[in-house]
């Protein structure tokens, strides 16, 4: 079943189009990596998902509803790209102050700090941080009361790569729990942990498909060589 | 719009405000480190601040709150927690009374600290009493705050925000009455005067000073003051988008 189906979906920035009639559907309960070069167009896709991008035309079905609207506001997690939360905080005030605003209790904030291995710095203001821990931050905030869709960009930029295995692992976790994510990166390593592929360039999508089949359609290893392989193929 | 958030907004404001405890220290010394200067400047001329020193300790917050509110805004669009709060269960309404709240209460402590100089340490004597200036300097605290966060969608940078304060804020000051009287000014000025907020603020202030209640005229005054801050916020819930390009 399909957590979200994008119909002819455009989006026009300064006149120029960014999204140009694109069309994709992402199955409910998996890992879908949405990959591709930077300026893309992977984070206005992600906007427009959580419903604070601006739409020029296209249907946007999120959960069963439209993308944006107010009863999604309880089940869509949004990670932004760079760390959106309160340097003059602590961890633990942002999370609760987003805790309250999502009216999920303390013991979820706590749930949440844990998930991201950010309670030795609970008391610690955010703009003393490192660049890695703030962004763990910003991703607990998106995690807090166990949303069923996370719209994660770039959760893992920055990370060592022990907490990157981490994260990927909760987030595996959640995913069999039945939680369905979108996650953004221009790593495509990270694309090997995926079930489901999307492939963008210049505001298309080049492939979407399971990481399986796509390594299968192409005779490739990894997705890298097969992103690689089809942007040769579309430029031939 | 609900209590749970907007308390919760009010106190997240004011938990970030505490934390930079030079601001706290700025807003709370700098008005009363003023009137001393005022007192003193016409220290020959005892009358002026007993004209002006009301008025200053009600309008000051306006000028404060507008620039924190502005600054603060500012920060929320330009770091995404706008945008976040914008993806979830919030109205905006919670936004703006969140702020309302949290603003208001450090005006009001402001307000008191500047009124405790000016009456106590400075012999300010007006007709009317210390307090009556208290709440009107958290009503035009409110109206700053309004204004603030109104400007704020006009500015793409901190130093453009700064920059609202003497290009908004400044000619109120000069033309409300409180550095001249109305009647002697240009006639266009009286006009422009009369169309401008903090006139009223002025107007009400003075009033309570000079007559020791603010009368019909007064309530008007401060009737007109309630009515330009609802505009405010509500051209500035209009600002607060959640869609953007």
């Amino acid at each position: 079943m399909s957590a979200i189906a994008i119909d002819r979906l455009v989006v026009v920035r300064g006149g120029r189009p960014v999204l140009d009639g694109l069309s994709l559907a992402i199955e409910q309960g998996r890992i879908t990596g949405l990959l591709g070069p930077s300026g893309c167009g992977k984070s206005t896709l992600m906007r427009s998902i959580v419903g604070v991008q601006r739409v020029a035309s296209g249907s946007l079905e999120v959960l069963g509803g439209e993308a944006g609207d107010p009863a999604l506001r309880r089940s869509v997690g949004y990670l932004t790209q760079a760390p959106s939360v309160y340097a003059d905080l602590t961890v633990r005030e942002n999370l609760r102050y987003f805790g309250r605003v999502l009216d999920v209790g303390d013991d979820a904030v706590e749930r949440v700090i844990e998930t991201v291995d950010l309670a030795d710095a609970v008391h610690s203001r955010v703009d003393r941080l490192s660049g890695g821990q703030r962004a763990r931050v910003s991703l607990a905030a998106a995690m807090l009361g166990e949303p069923p869709l996370l719209v994660l960009d770039e959760p893992t930029v920055g990370l060592d790569p022990v907490l990157r295995v981490s994260l990927w692992d909760g987030f595996r976790r959640l995913a069999e729990a039945g939680t369905t994510l979108l996650v953004s990166s221009h790593v495509m390593d990270e694309a090997d942990r995926c079930d489901d592929i999307v492939l963008m360039r210049d505001g298309a999508v080049l492939a979407a498909e399971p990481r399986a089949q796509l390594l299968e359609r192409t005779g490739c290893t990894g997705v890298e060589e097969a992103f690689l392989k089809l942007v040769g193929e579309a430029a031939a | 719009m609900s209590p749970r958030v907007t308390l919760a907004t009010g106190r997240r404001v004011l938990t970030q405000l505490r934390r930079d405890r030079r601001t706290i220290a700025l807003l709370l010394a700098v008005p009363s480190v003023l009137l001393i200067l005022m007192r003193y400047v016409f220290d020959q001329d005892p009358q002026v601040f007993q004209r002006v020193g009301a008025p200053m300790v009600g309008i000051f917050p306006m000028v404060s709150m507008f620039l924190v509110t502005s600054i603060a805004m500012l920060r929320e669009r330009t770091t995404g927690t706008l945008e976040r709060l914008m993806t979830m269960p919030l109205a905006k309404l919670d936004i703006l009374a969140g702020y309302s709240i949290g603003f208001s209460l450090m005006a009001a402590v402001q307000a008191t600290v500047a009124s405790a100089v000016a009456f106590v340490l400075l012999d300010l004597t007006i007709a009317g009493s210390a307090w009556q200036v208290v709440v009107l300097a958290v009503l035009n605290a409110i109206l700053g705050m309004a204004l603030g966060l109104f400007m704020s969608a006009f500015a793409n940078s901190e130093f453009q925000a700064v920059q609202f304060m003497p290009a908004f804020l400044l000619p109120q000051i000069l033309l409300c009455g409180l550095i001249a009287d109305r009647d002697t000014m240009a006639e266009p000025l009286q006009w422009l005067s009369d169309v401008l907020p903090m006139t009223y603020a002025y107007e009400a202030l003075h009033r309570v000073a000079a007559d020791g209640q603010l009368g019909r005229r007064g309530a008007l005054d401060v009737l007109v003051v309630i009515g330009f801050a609802v505009l405010a916020l509500l051209l500035g819930a209009a600002t607060l988008r959640r869609r953007t390009d």
